[in-house]
């Protein structure tokens, strides 16, 4: 584990992406430390989600080289170590599972195959049931959580491998303000114990304040790489701007030049 | 009921077709379960449809048609599982490609095989009583009890691909191997199930236990549990009454399934009517 203490938990290099030809990403630079908490923002189709897409060898790069925790991603056998949140809808299957049942197969990453759940695996999907303040949900169908629940089962199910990277696809997007203050909740919770945090965002909401870093998107390139926007500039008190980031884009495109 | 089946039991073919279908009753819902999962419900369908062409590849070569068929199926399985991995686009159309090319080579093979008629074809589209083997019902066992012990080893695992890929495999679990398997095992599943249940209706007993039971708990243990029960209960019952209705036992398996699903549905609709609060609780 010596290459966990120097390397940081997230190294992309000249990395592109094409679908079918279009390019989604060109030669993106980005580097996340251990314990730093940085926001991916940008508008549709800036390129925020295939990032963390291809940082975590979802969608395959065209050229370009990524690191976690300073091990190629080729090689990279360690994911227990990474807390992934996709981007969903919903967090129901077309069979009906508990919160518990989801939850507990983000444990599957440190379990040892063809063996029972340790007594250990089932207090870490207890821990992350409660970081969400879902545990007295567990037993119940996670299809009839509210889209925000559902949002936060799916974090928990991140959580329950205890992860030292967690990263999340848009947590916040349609959800409403309580379960984002919820979401908040368990994220500053996670910063406190220097998790590492990556998470792409439409709008930041309550998570702002936990922010020190933001790296902007757009046009499959990264547009500014610093400190966070200022909360005005992100219309939190103007609710009638459907769409900010424009203006955060625009700050940063400003500032660039 | 116990001198009836006192009764049953007196025939040979019956004791084999009865251990069958308690063997099929827990292996279909048991791999259907992931299927549905996955929202791939018809996916039997498919596989069914192509082991047709194995049934008749097996008459026209003289060989045994189960092994032809499994071999078969298995093949056309993973072709569909790999059409799905690529298949952004068009996915489902070759599926049907697929789907129809199985039925017509299977009609096809087995009027150019000598002495092979459609009439041949009919008791693996819907199942035969009396066309279980001693040696099927070896096979029977042996592909069904596999195939409930590699679900029971990796059912966790299975669970967690069918239910988020992309998550799956940030868990560093093996996706595509899991994929792979559950292909072949639901090819096997459709294979051992043909004699019993017919290759037309095999995919119901998939699909209808895991639909039955879904109306009624929460939880995915709680739902392959009542699946298996529905799955074991529908498969014997339906046997046993096509021997004195005289009918293809498929038939009237999944009659029995589908109602079965019709009492779980009405059951659920009831408690849900009673107790509408726990559904409806607030943000």
């Amino acid at each position: 584990m010596l290459d966990g203490m120097s390397s940081p938990a997230v190294s992309l290099t000249g990395v592109s992406v094409a679908y079918d030809g279009r390019p989604a990403l060109t030669g993106v630079d980005l580097q996340v430390g251990t314990g730093e908490v940085v926001a991916v923002l940008g508008a549709n189709g800036s390129g925020k989600s295939t990032l963390v897409r291809s940082l975590l060898g979802l969608v395959p790069r065209t050229s370009g080289a990524v690191e976690l925790f300073g091990t190629p991603l080729a090689r990279f056998r360690s994911w227990e170590r990474v807390g992934y949140v996709p981007q969903r809808v919903t967090a129901a299957s077309g069979v009906p599972a508990t919160v518990r049942e989801v939850v507990a197969s983000g444990r599957l990453a440190r379990q040892r195959r063809l063996r029972p759940a340790s007594a250990a695996d089932r207090r870490a999907v207890d821990a992350a049931l409660a970081t969400v303040g879902l545990a007295e949900r567990s037993r119940d169908s996670v299809g009839t959580l509210s889209g925000g629940q559902q949002q936060r089962v799916l974090i928990a199910r991140a959580l329950a491998s205890e992860p030292e990277l967690l990263v999340l696809d848009e947590p916040t997007s349609g959800v409403d303000a309580d379960n984002q203050q919820a979401l908040a909740t368990a994220l500053a919770e996670l910063v406190a114990r220097s998790v590492t945090v990556l998470l792409v965002a439409h709008e930041l909401g309550p998570v702002a304040p936990l922010l020190r870093r933001a790296v902007v998107m757009a046009h499959g390139r990264v547009l500014h790489d610093g400190p966070p926007p200022d909360a005005d500039h992100l219309h939190l008190h103007d609710p009638d701007h459907a769409h900010p980031v424009h203006q955060v884009e625009a700050r940063a495109a400003w500032g660039l030049s | 009921m116990g001198a009836v089946v006192v009764d049953l039991l007196d025939y040979d073919f019956m004791r084999r077709a009865l251990l069958a279908a308690l063997l099929v009753g827990l292996a279909a819902p048991a791999v259907g379960v992931f299927l549905v999962q996955k929202r791939m419900a018809l996916m039997g369908d498919g596989i069914g449809h192509v082991a047709l062409t194995g049934v008749a590849l097996g008459f026209l070569l003289g060989t045994a048609p189960v092994l032809t068929a499994v071999v078969v199926a298995a093949l056309g399985a993973v072709a569909i599982e790999l059409v799905r991995e690529r298949g952004r686009t068009s996915g489902d159309v070759a599926l049907a490609l697929l789907f129809y090319g199985g039925i017509a080579g299977g009609v096809l093979l087995i009027g150019l095989s000598p002495g092979g008629s459609n009439a041949n074809l009919l008791s693996y589209l819907f199942g035969s009583l009396t066309s279980v083997s001693s040696g099927d019902v070896v096979v029977i066992s042996v592909l069904s009890g596999g195939l409930l012990l590699t679900l029971l080893a990796v059912g966790r695992e299975m669970f967690a691909v069918c239910h988020d890929e992309e998550h799956a495999r940030v868990s560093g679990l093996p996706v595509r191997t899991l994929n792979l398997l559950l292909a072949v095992l639901a090819a096997v599943t459709v294979t051992v199930a043909m004699r019993v249940v017919g290759l037309l209706l095999v995919s119901a007993l998939m699909v209808v236990p895991v639909a039955a039971a879904q109306q009624l708990v929460r939880g995915f243990r709680a739902t392959v549990l009542l699946a298996l029960a529905v799955g074991v209960g529908s498969a014997v019952t339906g046997v046993a009454g096509s021997y004195y209705a005289d009918t293809a036992p498929g038939a009237l398996i999944v009659l029995v399934a589908l109602g079965a699903f019709a009492v779980a549905a009405l059951v659920a609709s009831l408690l849900r009517r009673r107790r509408p609060a726990r559904d409806l609780e607030p943000v």
